[in-house]
């Protein structure tokens, strides 16, 4: 069987890949953010995983608007990185495992969550900027293929708090029933609080975010109980995108060990964070 | 096991908050057109063809005449009013060079330097 052995929680913020892609990360205004992320490089350098599920949503480059799929999971042995509009980041495009993302998807619509079946996609930052918080110098190929789950939380109505979870759990039974031995690692990307538009542009939240950085370890069902209004009130407007890491918590067990996590900001006009989660089952005595 | 889909609390519903667009559905159908202009903007050959002519380009993709004004004259909250998603309004933003904070100046009120030190200073409340 598969198991997971981590979660990585992080931000994925365009402007982070740009600072790496750009040599910035000793800045001034850049630094405390990427020294914030050596401890978790340094843990997943020692753990690496055959394979990753990263739970993201696209910005207007891999999908438009002609069909706003609430979940989505990609099946394809290769995703091009997307041009965003000035050039391709210059980093390895994205090996699929479709062979797992067919069990997960038969899995999950088995479960009741029906996804929607993307056989082609271009991955944009919202994939990739976490692949490169996870390793900033993959070379010619990341560590590993990836399988791509995507969620809506760009256009209202987003997917539940509860739902999300929901998957998550779904998806840890999902890789738990996957007839290889494989270990996986599970990415939940974005947040935390920002708003890019409104009069409210510019918010910040930084105890909702502590509280929810506590909370995703230790109480993740508290997480599910806010609805889409406290998200947005409480996050921001594009904060609300925080509900894709409850679908990476919830592929986890009930109890996992917090390897290193870090707050920031700003990166951009957003509050950025990585948390990570040991997945193993604690040594027995 | 509980069920996944039946009776639970939804956690859903409508959201309302101050000074929040949300981008709906409603919001959706009525910016269609100029969202999917702006995405066209991801590649050399489309922004060399709106540049040269972007009324012309606009309306190749049917915008209203409101949404077409609001690009001509970079009236990014017009933009944002007639159903424009801020990542794809971002896509010609960036065009321009104009960065998320100069948009987010334009959406408070204030100039991108006074914006931009707002968000150093831990971000805007409220």
């Amino acid at each position: 069987m598969a198991e997971v052995i981590w979660g990585l929680a992080t931000s994925h913020v365009p402007s982070i890949g740009a600072a790496m892609d750009r040599g910035k990360t000793e800045d001034a205004s850049w630094k405390d953010l990427f020294d914030g992320y050596a401890p978790a490089r340094a843990w997943l350098a020692e753990h690496r995983p055959d394979v990753a599920i990263v739970i993201y949503n696209d910005h207007a480059n891999g999908i438009d608007l002609d069909v706003v799929p609430t979940f989505a999971i990609g099946t394809s042995d290769h995703y091009d990185v997307a041009d965003e509009g000035f050039g391709k980041r210059p980093v390895p495009d994205v090996v699929g495992h479709p062979e797992l993302s067919l069990h997960l998807l038969e899995s999950l619509v088995d479960e009741g969550f029906d996804l929607t079946v993307f056989q082609e996609l271009d991955v944009d930052h919202g994939l990739t900027v976490p692949l490169s918080v996870w390793t900033p110098d993959p070379g010619e190929a990341w560590p590993c293929p990836v399988v791509p789950i995507l969620v809506n939380v760009i256009q209202y109505p987003q997917p539940t708090a509860a739902r999300c979870y929901a998957l998550g759990q779904a998806l840890g039974r999902a890789i738990a029933s996957f007839p290889q031995d494989l270990k996986v690692g599970v990415l939940g990307t974005g947040g935390m609080s920002h708003q890019l538009a409104g009069a409210r542009a510019g918010f910040i939240n930084p105890e909702f975010d502590a509280m929810f950085m506590e909370a995703v370890e230790t109480d993740p069902e508290r997480l599910t109980a806010l609805s889409r209004q406290d998200y947005v009130r409480e996050a921001g407007s594009e904060g609300i995108e925080m509900i894709m890491w409850l679908v990476m918590r919830g592929a986890m067990r009930a109890e996992v060990t917090k390897v290193h996590s870090h707050y920031f900001v700003p990166a951009s006009n957003t509050a950025a964070a990585v948390a990570l989660f040991d997945n193993r089952a604690p040594a027995t005595a | 096991m509980s069920s996944p889909t039946a009776g639970a609390p939804t956690g859903g519903g409508r959201v309302d908050v101050p000074g929040t667009p949300i981008f709906d559905g409603a919001t959706s159908r009525r910016g269609i057109r100029m969202n999917k202009m702006f995405m066209s903007l991801r590649t050399a050959e489309a922004r060399e063809r709106f540049t040269a002519d972007e009324a012309g380009y606009c309306a190749s993709f049917g915008l209203s005449a409101e949404q077409q004004r609001a690009v001509l004259d970079r009236d990014w909250q017009a933009m944002i009013d007639l159903g424009g998603s801020i990542f794809y309004v971002y896509k010609l933003a960036m065009m321009d060079g104009r960065s998320m904070q100069y948009l987010g100046g334009v959406f408070t009120g204030t100039s991108e330097e006074e914006f931009l030190a707002a968000l150093r200073a831990g971000g805007r409340r409220g």
